[in-house]
């Protein structure tokens, strides 16, 4: 018989701690749909995706009945578009504009993909891909873009790191009336993984099969609840060993989520993403975990070396529950996603500065940090460059997902809605890199790189 | 394949009785039942079968709540509760 107690606390962590499987995520290759003629590629891109993912809300639907887990987005990833663009040439946009209808046919919450993968240089089709990534933005609703403009083998491209930065101010500028919200849906990735489910940084890399299922979960309520319930002088090894034990049971669930999805669909499982994915409900915090382990506030001292706890024991406790783990996988630390985070950019205790340095331990980067409307293009650049040197020369992923809020200043605010949440413009350094950032160039892969 | 049914709120005369009645009418069979309760707090957690139910997960959960008004009432497939706490 099943046991009482873990039946009540299964129930507790889904009604009061906000445990939910964050995003069902599809994985579909395009590499079939890729066609001289772009008008071509758009109607199979369209056809394939309108067929491959038919059923994944209604499945999904099905699943959040059966067991009464919420499942909140129901997600599609796709191969890089650069390369259809690259094999039709033409206008980047009517990719964007048939995937915004592809998602709304499937109603889906996003599809990711709208990508370029970059690190070494420019293939066909990723400068053009790159540069309508600001109108792609402002005309979709549903598409999210990402660029990996580094990685660990090939060091970074900072040709592409220096177009990033004007590419995420345009896509502000265009999207200004609405909050920014064109630069929630983009990010610039060093070391991004082929199968991460979440987004904005989701897509299908080339090395995946044709259709996977990939799944996402949440859960820093149901961490910050365990957490809360051990004595405040128990030790680190033991709150850590209470993370591991939540995390596993959480994963555990992802994983259970992930098989029945694959099964009913008849497409592969692919991973579970480890990754605890905060929201902006009071209580799903990851910052919550961070103040309930001992910190005051977050952002103060003691906030990396309890970030690096927290996002090891996430993974011991996960890589357990799951069969294969993939994406992300560790804490995130969007800040405008996290009640905990936004409190704390608000009383000035969390800064630019202290995130960098909590992305050297965490799993993605900078994310969902709003800079004031005059940050230069060189400035942005240059922050991308710093943490893809973190993820270059550590072998990790890390992002920045930063909104430049145009018309606006430190003490101002931005309102995204949603899993987006809001916060604070954020103070950030206005020294210039341009020198630096007009060189041009890579910075060569580290000696890290040669392992072989 | 059995579901787990979970009642939780303020105790009254009857709701063990309309809770299995609803899981009668739905053809579900009753394999357990423990309640207890605790200064007013009424709190039970029933295992049924569902192979033969003529209602999905979603139709009881309703109709439960419909016959037991004012109670927190779940209705979970079992598996969650295996793969969560069990390894």
């Amino acid at each position: 018989m099943l046991n009482i107690t873990d039946i009540i606390e299964t129930i507790t962590m889904i009604q009061d701690e906000h445990l939910d499987i964050r995003t069902v995520t599809m994985g579909i290759s395009l590499i079939d749909c890729f066609d001289s003629d772009a008008k071509r590629s758009c109607e199979k891109i369209y056809e394939k995706i309108a067929r491959s993912a038919e059923n994944l809300v209604p499945v999904a639907e099905q699943i959040e009945k059966k067991y009464g887990i919420p499942i909140i987005n129901k997600r599609i990833a796709v191969t890089p578009i650069a390369m259809a663009v690259g094999a039709s040439g033409g206008d980047a946009v009517q990719f964007a504009k048939t995937l915004e209808r592809a998602a709304g046919a499937v109603g889906v919450n996003f599809i990711g993909g709208y990508s370029a993968l970059v690190q070494k240089g420019f293939a066909p089709g990723d400068l053009e891909l790159i540069k309508s990534i600001p109108e792609a933005l402002d005309i979709t609703d549903h598409i999210c873009a990402s660029v990996n403009v580094g990685s660990t083998k090939a060091g970074i491209n900072m040709d592409a790191v220096k177009i990033m930065g004007n590419v995420i101010r345009q896509t502000s500028e265009r999207t200004s009336e609405r909050d920014c919200i064109g630069s929630t849906k983009l990010v610039v990735f060093c070391n991004a993984p082929d199968d991460n489910p979440f987004m904005a940084g989701a897509f299908h890399g080339v090395g995946e099969p044709d259709c996977v299922i990939n799944v996402g979960v949440s859960g820093p309520g149901a961490v910050r609840s365990a957490v809360s319930k051990a004595p405040k002088d128990a030790s680190l090894q033991e709150v850590a060993e209470i993370i591991k034990k939540t995390a596993f049971k959480v994963t555990r669930m992802g994983q259970m989520v992930g098989t029945e999805a694959s099964e009913l669909l008849n497409i592969p499982f692919g991973i579970v993403d480890l990754s605890l994915a905060p929201t902006p409900a009071v209580g799903d915090s990851v910052a919550y975990i961070l103040e309930e382990i001992g910190l005051e506030g977050t952002g103060g001292c003691g906030t990396t070396a309890t970030l690096a706890m927290l996002n090891d024991a996430v993974k011991k406790g996960g890589v357990m529950a799951s069969s294969s783990v993939g994406g992300l996988s560790g804490a995130f630390i969007p800040v405008s996603e996290d009640a905990g985070m936004i409190a704390s950019a608000n009383s000035g205790t969390l800064s630019i500065e202290k995130l960098e340095a909590m992305t050297a331990v965490c799993s993605v980067g900078l994310d969902m940090v709003i800079v004031p409307g005059d940050t230069t293009a060189e400035v942005i650049s240059a922050l991308i460059a710093d943490e893809a040197a973190i993820g270059m020369v550590n072998s990790k992923t890390t992002a920045v997902r930063l909104i430049p809020a145009i018309g606006k200043d430190v003490g101002d605010s931005l309102e995204f809605g949603g899993l987006m949440g809001g916060g604070p413009v954020m103070k950030i350094s206005k020294v210039s890199p341009s020198v630096f950032i007009s060189r041009g160039g890579k910075i060569p892969a580290p000696i890290q790189s040669l392992k072989n | 394949m059995r579901a787990v049914v979970t009642v939780i709120g303020k105790d009254m005369v009857g709701i063990l009785a309309k809770v299995s009645t609803t899981c009668a009418e739905a053809n579900a069979n009753v394999i357990e039942v423990t309640q207890s309760v605790l200064q007013d707090f009424f709190a039970m957690v029933m295992l049924i079968d569902i192979e033969k139910m003529n209602k999905d997960l979603t139709e009881l959960t309703k109709a439960l709540e419909e016959n037991a008004p004012g109670m927190t009432i779940h209705v979970m497939h079992e598996d969650i509760f295996n793969s969560m706490h069990r390894i």
